[in-house]
């Protein structure tokens, strides 16, 4: 397994600490990961991304030029990274927030409206748990558990109490992409 | 110890702590900047002392006033920073003080970018500010070499008495990588008894690099040439990939060298071309003989040198190399980062040229 990801979006959206999460589970279930955030001068509303590896081998560049999946929290990083993606790859759009869609015909496109569910589970800021959660779904790179386990760990208890409704954001948006998998392997 | 992620100017400010360092003063600069912020945590925690000085040359001059009286010390800093804190430098070395300073390279010249850059090779290499030296330069690939080099850094600066520099880029200070960190150092430090305040001692210890007749500033200077010769003679390290019936030679250093490994990796798949790679970790002393040897192989055909600047450690290269293969270069500058493709179509082009 090579996991190579791009994730993108608003700051202020989460996209780092998506990131984050996937690699302390990743690491906790003895994978090789790194996690390279673009740096300088972010700020809530410019742009965030970060790139994340997943591997069963050592990593050489961290550097994520061609992803296996990018996801796309905004429009503009849908526009930056769509043809970042790998030929096979899968590119996860938040369709909550991106008004258009993919023109790539030769990868696995999935809509996540990750606002509208993470309104429905009860809580507007587990949208990138959503996401988060829709990545699961696609590559089973890392467990629920071990994403939880590391969610504990940075929640702390002061925030324990927002652990549930963060795994069911995880779940349902597990639920959306699998959902929209098995459609496509029926309409072949 | 298990494995914990961390960032790298993290990691390294927590490798300097473990080894003893207990002062740290600084001026803050993007792409380091979690150091000193790592460090104004961490150093009242351990009795240390962090400050945050007006200026780098103020800084520098702190490190020179704390490493005068014996202390464990470091500053750390990106391009423009360490330019202002060459003249310290430099009075360091003609002191003979054992010092730490990081360099988290960006793009320059001036102010540049903030984005990773490794064209402050020169500078690092060929001493930086006046005079007749040379700084032990290490070049980590990774979070977990630059936590181990930071040990390496403090014992050979204590052991030679000449500041020694921790050369990184932005990518290095930036990326989050499992790291499993050094033990607590439990011996104690290295005497000092030439510092000033050591209290056993009888008389006062001279901190200075003023040498106002000529005849003692040449032997000072020989001295020093002396421990260059002795660093040149003990201290060099290198790491070669993949190199033996290599068809073509790979240098680069740094996070740069990672991005090669890949190149050479997918180059044996997609070009059916054996390519190995020597990664210098010294960048002073440079392994001239360990790559000379490497390129002198009759597989070698080539010898191609990749940096994120307009060619500096090239020159290296050709010393090492000299008329025995063909070098050349691929280089990005100003903060833009080489990648895996880029070095396989310039590896194709010389395969073509084969």
């Amino acid at each position: 397994m090579e996991e190579m990801l791009i994730i993108a979006g608003f700051g202020g959206q989460g996209v780092q600490l998506i990131g984050q999460t996937l690699v302390k589970a990743g690491m906790d279930e003895g994978k090789e990961v790194s996690f390279l955030p673009s740096y300088g001068a972010e700020m809530r509303g410019g742009t965030s991304n970060c790139n994340v590896i997943i591997a069963d081998e050592p990593i050489c560049s961290p550097i994520v030029n061609e992803a296996t999946c990018v996801m796309a929290l905004n429009r503009p990083s849908l526009d930056k990274f769509e043809s970042a993606v790998l030929k096979g790859g899968a590119l996860l759009i938040n369709s909550s927030l991106i008004d258009r869609k993919s023109e790539r015909d030769d990868i696995e496109v999935f809509y996540v409206p990750a606002n509208e569910i993470a309104q429905e589970v009860g809580n507007l800021r587990t949208a990138n748990m959503v996401m988060l959660g829709a990545y699961i779904g696609v590559s089973g790179a890392v467990s629920v558990d071990a994403v939880m386990q590391n969610l504990k760990k940075t929640f702390g208890e002061r925030r324990a109490h927002l652990l549930p409704v963060n795994r069911q954001a995880i779940e349902k948006g597990i639920q959306c992409v699998q959902e929209q998998r098995a459609k496509a392997e029926k309409a072949l | 110890m298990a494995k914990i992620l961390m960032k790298g100017n993290e990691a390294i400010a927590e490798a300097a702590i473990k080894v003893g360092c207990r002062f740290f003063f600084g001026y803050p600069i993007t792409p380091q900047n979690q150091i000193p912020e790592y460090m104004s945590k961490r150093m009242p925690q351990v009795g240390g002392c962090f400050l945050q000085a007006e200026s780098e040359v103020s800084a520098i001059n702190m490190v020179y006033g704390a490493s005068g009286a014996g202390a464990r010390v470091m500053t750390s800093s990106s391009s423009p920073g360490i330019s202002l804190k060459q003249e310290g430098i430099s009075y360091a070395v003609g002191a003979e003080l054992p010092l730490v300073v990081v360099n988290m390279v960006r793009g320059g010249p001036g102010l540049g970018s903030i984005q990773p850059a490794q064209s402050d090779y020169f500078q690092a290499t060929r001493g930086g500010g006046h005079g007749d030296y040379r700084l032990p330069v290490f070049a980590p690939a990774s979070v977990q070499e630059a936590v181990e080099l930071m040990a390496v850094a403090f014992d050979v600066a204590d052991r030679y008495r000449n500041p020694v520099m921790l050369l990184g880029d932005g990518m290095l200070g930036q990326i989050m990588e499992p790291v499993e960190m050094i033990e607590e150092r439990k011996e104690p430090l290295p005497k000092k008894p030439w510092a000033s305040g050591v209290p056993e001692k009888e008389g006062r210890s001279i901190i200075n690099s003023l040498y106002i007749n000529p005849d003692e500033c040449e032997q000072h200077n020989y001295k020093l040439e002396r421990k260059y010769q002795e660093i040149t003679k003990n201290e060099v390290r290198v790491e070669t990939i993949g190199c033996e019936d290599a068809d073509v030679l790979l240098v680069a250093y740094g996070t740069m060298a990672r991005i090669c490994q890949r190149a050479a990796r997918d180059a044996k798949k997609e070009l059916g071309l054996n390519v190995g790679l020597v990664r210098p970790i010294t960048l002073w002393p440079y392994p001239y003989e360990q790559l000379a040897k490497c390129a002198a192989q009759a597989s070698v055909k080539h010898v191609l040198c990749v940096e994120m600047s307009t060619g500096q450690m090239v020159d290296d290269v050709r010393l090492a190399v000299s008329d025995m293969k063909p070098v050349s270069f691929y280089g990005r500058p100003g903060g833009m980062v080489p990648t895996v493709k880029d070095i396989l179509a310039k590896l194709s082009s010389i395969k073509e040229g084969m």
